[in-house]
């Protein structure tokens, strides 16, 4: 079934590093030679039994899968999107790809993982800034290469405040119950085209359990790598907030240079407690593409949480610089009374990357408010679209959204669309959207020139001035990096 | 000499506007331009501004011994021109005061003077504040956001006054402005002037420099200089208007 590849194979690199050349606006673009583990090309029932087999899953997973690959089998890939792709063909993809480590068994421990640490993996992490060795780090990283975590750092510090921090195979193995009560709970298998095929071929993710009173004192991160071509990456990541509980989660992702499509499926399902409250940012920088978005990835990724007790509170933040074509609506269901659920987006698209992305905000329990700011902008020959929901239903008295969508286009060949739906069922909810488009315009740059300001620090200033809301809402480091990853997408875009 | 043009020329979407234009200006002295509509005014101060709508087709321009016309737009502010826009631009969500810091420490780095930090730069922009009597709040604010017509046109001015430039082109600064206004801004420049900084006042009316009294009065007609002279050649055109001149040019 699986092969064993050493892909040191130089003409293989020479060409990657062409298209490296022709793509130096992507830092992120390299490729790490580790010895891995790849399945073959090609998607059937003996692929979802071989992953399941070879994470040495229990049963009830394993049924999980099936019954998710029977049903994904019975769908058709949606199109509705904003965004002009070809079908793509699940056969040319490989569904499980790891680096191998000599030290552990086919199930790994973390310990074994730490010390199996493939060296050429953990350079990769090094340089692309994630402490995964990192003792002094004030963050907790989950650090996941193509289709298995590698490396789950502070874990003993905060298992000591009951904080269950590991990655979602770990979870399975581990805390069984835990993943049985909530997986698929909030995001089922038959939601959509991409999470029934998340929930046959689940690859890795992160598992974050904070227990009842637990203020979670640093931030919890997984970083997401693609490395191997043609691999699809399927990360399952499951946070439950207990009652009382508060965490702040970044979750930042890259991959390498390639010529193909790569395609991600994530589903990310949070679970808010009473009286609890879960932060959770994104730094989405995956490989764009080339000039033609050609070989980029195509991000397809289901996040929705449930606020479930009263007063509870799930903010999403999002920086999206990457990618090829983006697919992606982190929700909020607000079912306890009081419950509070925000979106923040910064949406930034060049080139001819597509984005379609935005939220739901589903208000159930009474009371209950929602947020959404969303800043598109477009540059290139890109098409940005917030696509988003608000929707009321009958026992959300007093239920009350604010909506604000700003679009900013540089250039004159792209595109910004707003598709907001508005569904309300209770009369005593109060509903508000503001939506406004801008152009960064010649003037606005030859205003900045002539008080000395360079056209590139000129394009920044004014794109962080249009995202500011939203990046004030991102943890510091993130803030920073998501202002940088914004003028290096933005480079020779105006000229 | 700061400015020297040279039978400049230049054109617009393939519009010839400057037709040779020459204008000589020394450090300290304030030079009006004026000239009925479309005669080139504005033309003329987006050029030395660098803006690359327009394309110079012939002649010189040498700013403090070099090149002008060589320089990109923002290389131009640093060496010390200045131009306050007849529509200064709204910037959302970027304050005036990283925006100014910004600029001042480009200017600064051309200078070979290190930059003025955050508690630096406050300090300094403090002084200009007071120095125009200005409200405090506008650094605050961002660029130009819900600035009114007059408060667009102080900005501009306290922009100046910030970067402290060699050359000040106001490009009919005094267009859209109530008196009030205008005195703010014509005692603004009278605060700027020194013997170092020179001025040239684009404008269409003599209301601004009955209060800045330039040292030369040019009239520009068609793409040229067709008359020159001294402040009292500005009442000579209150009274007469354009035409007068225009008709001894055409005649001649």
């Amino acid at each position: 079934m699986s092969e064993v590849q050493n892909n040191a194979e130089l003409t293989q690199y020479q060409e990657i590093n062409d298209l490296l050349s022709k793509n130096k606006h992507y830092k992120e673009g390299f490729v790490t030679t580790a010895n891995v583990e790849t399945f073959e090309k090609g998607l059937n029932e003996t692929v979802v039994r071989a992953i399941s087999a070879k994470k040495n899953e229990p049963q009830w997973m394993l049924d999980f899968r099936l019954k998710a690959f029977e049903h994904w089998k019975s769908l058709e890939e949606p199109h509705w999107a904003k965004a002009v792709y070809e079908p793509l063909d699940y056969q040319d993809y490989s569904y499980y790809s790891a680096p191998e480590c000599s030290a552990c068994g086919d199930a790994c421990g973390t310990e074994a993982q730490q010390e199996g640490i493939d060296p050429e993996v953990a350079k990769a992490f090094a340089a692309l800034g994630v402490p995964i060795e990192d003792e002094n780090s004030n963050v907790a990283v989950d650090a996941i290469f193509d289709s298995i975590s590698v490396s789950t750092t502070k874990r003993e510090e905060l298992a000591k405040l009951g904080i269950i921090f590991c990655s979602f195979s770990e979870a399975v193995q581990d805390y069984p119950e835990l993943v049985q009560k909530y997986l698929g709970t909030v995001v089922p298998y038959h939601d959509n085209y991409f999470a029934a095929l998340n929930s046959a071929v689940a690859s890795d993710g992160t598992f974050v359990y904070i227990p009842e009173g637990v203020r979670s004192p640093i931030d919890l991160s997984t970083y997401f790598r693609i490395n191997e071509a043609k691999t699809g990456q399927f990360e399952r990541t499951i946070l439950i907030a207990d009652k009382g509980s508060y965490v702040s989660y970044l979750e930042g992702c890259s991959a390498p240079v390639r010529d193909t499509y790569q395609l991600h499926a994530a589903v990310v399902e949070v679970i808010v407690h009473e009286d609890a409250e879960v932060k959770y940012s994104t730094v989405q920088n995956w490989y764009p593409g080339d000039e033609d978005c050609e070989g980029g990835i195509l991000n397809f990724v289901t996040k929705r949480g449930i606020c479930e007790g009263k007063n509870s509170k799930l903010s999403w933040t999002q920086a999206e610089t990457g990618s090829a074509i983006t697919w992606k609506y982190p929700s909020c269901v607000l079912k306890g009374d009081n419950s509070i659920g925000e979106f923040y987006s910064v949406a930034l698209t060049n080139r001819r990357q597509q984005a379609d992305t935005g939220t739901k905000m589903i208000h159930i329990g009474k009371n209950t408010r929602s947020t959404i700011i969303s800043k598109g902008l477009s540059a290139g020959k890109s098409d940005n679209t917030y696509r988003g929901m608000v929707k009321i239903t009958p026992t959300a008295e007093g239920a009350r959204n604010f909506t604000q969508c700003d679009s900013m286009l540089i250039g004159d060949q792209c595109g910004a669309h707003t598709f907001p739906y508005i569904e309300v069922e209770n009369s005593t909810a109060q509903i508000e959207h503001e939506a406004t488009t801008s152009r960064i315009g010649e003037d606005q740059l030859f205003y900045c020139q002539q008080r000395g300001i360079s056209e590139q620090d000129a394009i920044s200033m004014i794109v962080n001035g249009f995202c500011k809301e939203v990046f004030s809402e991102l943890p510091l480091e993130f803030a920073q990096e998501a202002e940088e990853l914004l003028a290096i997408s933005l480079e020779g875009s105006v000229g | 000499m700061l400015l020297k043009v040279e039978n400049l020329q230049a054109q617009i979407d393939e519009k010839q506007i400057l037709k040779g234009l020459n204008i000589e200006v020394k450090p300290g002295e304030v030079h009006a331009i004026m000239g009925p509509n479309g005669s080139g005014k504005s033309t003329f101060a987006n050029v030395l501004a660098g803006r690359d709508d327009y394309e110079v087709t012939e002649g010189n321009v040498e700013f403090d011994g070099e090149d002008l016309l060589e320089m990109d737009p923002e290389e131009r502010a640093r060496k010390g021109v200045f131009l306050a826009f007849q529509y200064p631009v709204e910037i959302p969500g970027v304050s005036n005061k990283l925006f100014m810091q910004t600029a001042v420490n480009a200017v600064r780095e051309e200078k070979g003077l290190p930059a003025l930090d955050m508690f630096d730069f406050d300090e300094y922009a403090q002084a200009k504040i007071d120095l125009l009597g200005m409200s405090a709040d506008l650094l605050e604010r961002s660029v130009n956001v819900g600035f009114s017509g007059g408060e667009k046109k102080r900005n501009d001015i306290f922009q100046m006054a910030l970067l402290e430039p060699k050359l000040c082109i106001l490009d009919e600064t005094d267009s859209g402005l109530d008196i009030d206004a205008l005195r703010v801004v014509a005692n603004g420049v009278n605060a700027l002037r020194s013997e170092a900084r020179s001025f040239i006042v684009v404008t269409h009316y003599q209301r601004l420099l009955d209060y800045i009294k330039p040292d030369h009065v040019h009239v520009l007609f068609n793409g040229k200089i067709v008359k020159s002279g001294g402040f009292e050649l500005v009442h000579e055109l209150e009274e007469n208007g354009y035409d007068n001149i225009i008709q001894q040019y055409l005649g001649e």
